[in-house]
């Protein structure tokens, strides 16, 4: 619908716009709001009150500079994976093993950080990104050729190439690259060049500000570019593609590779910022938190940056809460994905009534 | 190696054993996913199903062990898991058929959701959480569990094995022998002309969707109820999409995905075996365990690349599309 000429810019068109930015807009809204009205009855059926559940959620998440910084840095994983994601579902390539890619490349960042110590920063820290990035672009061909040349779902190879990833990583961690002398899985502890530098004086890391800078590029490949054009159409309807000449396949392979290289980036990226390491718990589920962001931020990285800021904040105010009044953290995760349910059910309700 | 540490009969015996036990979660979950396939909906919300069955029916299990129910605590807590299964369903069928939602979407987003639900009732719904459930004592077929090799193998189980393969039966006639069967595969062949001769394509899909995600829920709550006597975040671990997976190798037809089940089940109990006897028979220079736990979802891709070389698969062809009545005036 971008594609329109400004010449065909009439009344009707501009009226249906609008109608377009309602529903884009308001239906998140509706589903946040029905997702939190429907946690709030879990609240209470826990015995619990809502408003006092929730305003503890909200002081534990944005109520104070250490409380934001939590869930700035909560949030700038989910939000590259995120972003990589919606490239990927706007051309309706379904990858959902962003979680393995992820795992990988931390692991192949990692590799870099303990393999080569004695490389400067300014060396060291490029290379381990670049290595990440390869990581999950690797992880992610693997399910992106399968798909292409013999047809198989994406959504189950991916899925399954998760499982292994997360099995890998743990191998790694307490075997081949376990810290010599050490007890637990997980390797020695990264040298200070390859660790991503903190700014102004706070814990937000350099990676964060590259999670920011992803979705001005991210806008601009899907809507100002030949092949942002080739990505949406081929999601938009096949048939209409392979009649523009589009190839199909070198489309879907792209999806997959770039999905999977921000996947991979925000690994290594948190094992670099965050962790100092590689072992196997450096991930609560970011990539399957990104999936729903970037469903919730409707496949825009404007809403999927908003989507994974309000999706990181229910998590961390979800552990606040959890201090004080013992409800389980998971409450966090089911409130996310009802949220998620009850904006498919606002968005098939409001296609209904247009048709 | 000491390969006669493998190459005897109770190894062997025992080894069928636990899997033809194994494999019956999955292939209640496959039969399940057949059925709701068959009529044209794609749900892969599978997963998720069954988090939900497993969590519901431990629960169920545990508290009326706990109330003194005894015996028919497992059952209820099976029969509380298809319940759970079925509210998915509903709301799958909700988003799916009612209102023609993207399936795939919705499919995804119900995994995440059925996960997250399950992990927060077992975290609110226990004080503890490494509790036991009452599991249930096996029911060896007089007679026939006698019989050297065959009769511990497939004769000296849990009630739930005889009842995964006597649904195998039943699903396989129902699709096959009844009006019902022939109703599901017209809606998932062709909703159109199945409309037209007067089938309600919306009620045969919803019900399709209530069995499979009763079964399904079935299958996750005999894997916590029946099988391990405890429930624990990520049980499921994989088990939903593997079954997704095993009815496109099962070209779904139930006998099929019989075989199929069995297969991962035989792949679960030699990785079982395996970790126990690595370390005697290899000593220091055991298979890393995280290796020997890749192999169902190794198998898995191995599985659907063997499928995927045999050209046109045998889906339903309206399967994963939602359907809207064209109005004929």
């Amino acid at each position: 619908m971008t594609e329109a000429s400004p010449m065909s810019v009439t009344m009707a068109d501009r009226r249906r716009r609008r109608r377009e930015l309602a529903t884009t807009i308001g239906s998140p809204l509706l589903g946040t709001f029905v997702g939190l009205l429907i946690g709030a009855v879990l609240i209470l059926m826990a015995g619990a009150n809502p408003l006092e559940v929730y305003s503890a959620m909200a002081a534990g998440a944005f109520g104070g500079k250490r409380q934001i910084t939590e869930t700035v840095l909560r949030a700038s994983p989910i939000l590259i994976i995120a972003l990589g994601l919606m490239v990927a579902f706007r051309a309706r390539v379904w990858n959902i093993g962003a979680e393995g890619q992820y795992f990988i490349g931390a692991l192949a960042g990692g590799a870099v950080a303990l393999l080569l110590p004695d490389l400067p920063l300014i060396v060291l820290l490029p290379a381990m990104l670049i290595a990440g990035a390869a990581g999950g672009i690797l992880w992610a061909l693997v399910a992106g050729l399968l798909k292409v040349r013999r047809g198989m779902s994406e959504i189950i190879t991916t899925l399954m190439l998760n499982y292994i990833a997360v099995l890998f990583v743990q191998y790694m961690a307490r075997g081949p690259l376990q810290e010599t002398g050490g007890y637990l899985p997980q390797s020695a502890q990264f040298v200070d060049a390859a660790r991503l530098p903190q700014l102004f004086g706070t814990r937000i890391h350099l990676g964060v500000l590259l999670a920011v800078l992803f979705v001005p590029i991210v806008y601009v490949l899907l809507w100002y570019t030949p092949l942002g054009f080739r990505l949406r159409a081929v999601g938009s309807r096949s048939s209409v593609a392979r009649y523009a000449g589009i190839n199909v396949n070198r489309v879907i392979l792209f999806a997959m590779a770039f999905s999977g290289a921000l996947a991979g980036l925000a690994g290594v990226v948190e094992v670099s910022a965050i962790h100092f390491r590689v072992k196997a718990e450096i991930s609560v589920g970011y990539g399957f938190s990104a999936i729903l962001v970037a469903l919730l931020g409707r496949m825009h990285p404007v809403g999927v940056l908003v989507a994974a800021l309000f999706f990181a904040g229910l998590t961390t105010g979800a552990e606040a809460m959890h201090v004080v009044s013992k409800l389980p953290v998971a409450l966090a995760s089911a409130i996310q994905a009802v949220v998620v349910l009850s904006v498919l059910v606002a968005d098939a309700l409001t296609h209904g009534s247009r048709d | 190696m000491d390969w006669s540490l493998v190459l005897n009969w109770a190894f062997l015996v025992a080894l069928l054993t636990s899997c033809v036990r194994l494999a019956m979660p999955l292939l209640l979950a496959v039969l399940g996913e057949i059925v709701t396939e068959r009529s044209g909906v794609l749900n892969l919300g599978l997963e998720g199903v069954m988090a939900m069955g497993a969590v519901t029916g431990f629960m169920v299990a545990y508290y009326a062990g706990d109330a003194g129910l005894g015996a028919a605590s497992p059952w209820l807590g099976l029969l509380a898991g298809m319940i759970a299964g079925m509210a998915m369903g509903l709301l799958m069928g909700w988003l799916s058929v009612t209102l023609k939602a993207d399936q795939v979407i919705c499919g995804i987003t119900l995994v995440i959701f059925g996960q997250g639900l399950a992990n927060y009732i077992y975290r609110q719904g226990f004080r503890s959480l490494a509790v036991n459930g009452p599991g249930m004592p096996s029911l060896p077929i007089p007679g026939l569990s006698r019989i050297p090799v065959l009769g511990p193998v497939l004769f000296d189980h849990q009630p739930t094995v005889y009842l995964a393969v006597l649904l195998t039966l039943l699903v396989w006639l129902l699709l096959t022998h009844t009006t019902w069967g022939l109703k599901i595969r017209a809606v998932g062949e062709n909703p159109a002309s199945a409309d037209t001769s007067g089938v309600s394509v919306a009620r045969v899909r919803y019900a399709s969707l209530l069995i499979g995600t009763a079964l399904a829920g079935l299958g996750g709550a005999v894997l916590t109820v029946v099988q391990l006597n405890l429930f624990r975040e990520g049980i499921i671990a994989g088990r939903g999409w593997i079954a997704i997976a095993l009815v496109i190798f099962a070209s779904w037809r139930p006998w099929m995905a019989l075989g199929g089940a069995l297969f991962f089940g035989l792949a679960d109990s030699v990785q079982y075996r395996i970790q126990a006897l690595s370390q005697v028979a290899l000593g220091a220079r055991t298979i890393p365990y995280e290796f020997l736990l890749m192999l169902p979802y190794v198998l898995t891709l191995v599985a659907l690349f063997i499928r995927s070389r045999s050209g046109r698969s045998e889906a339903p062809a309206a399967l994963g599309r939602p359907y809207f009545m064209h109005r004929l005036q």
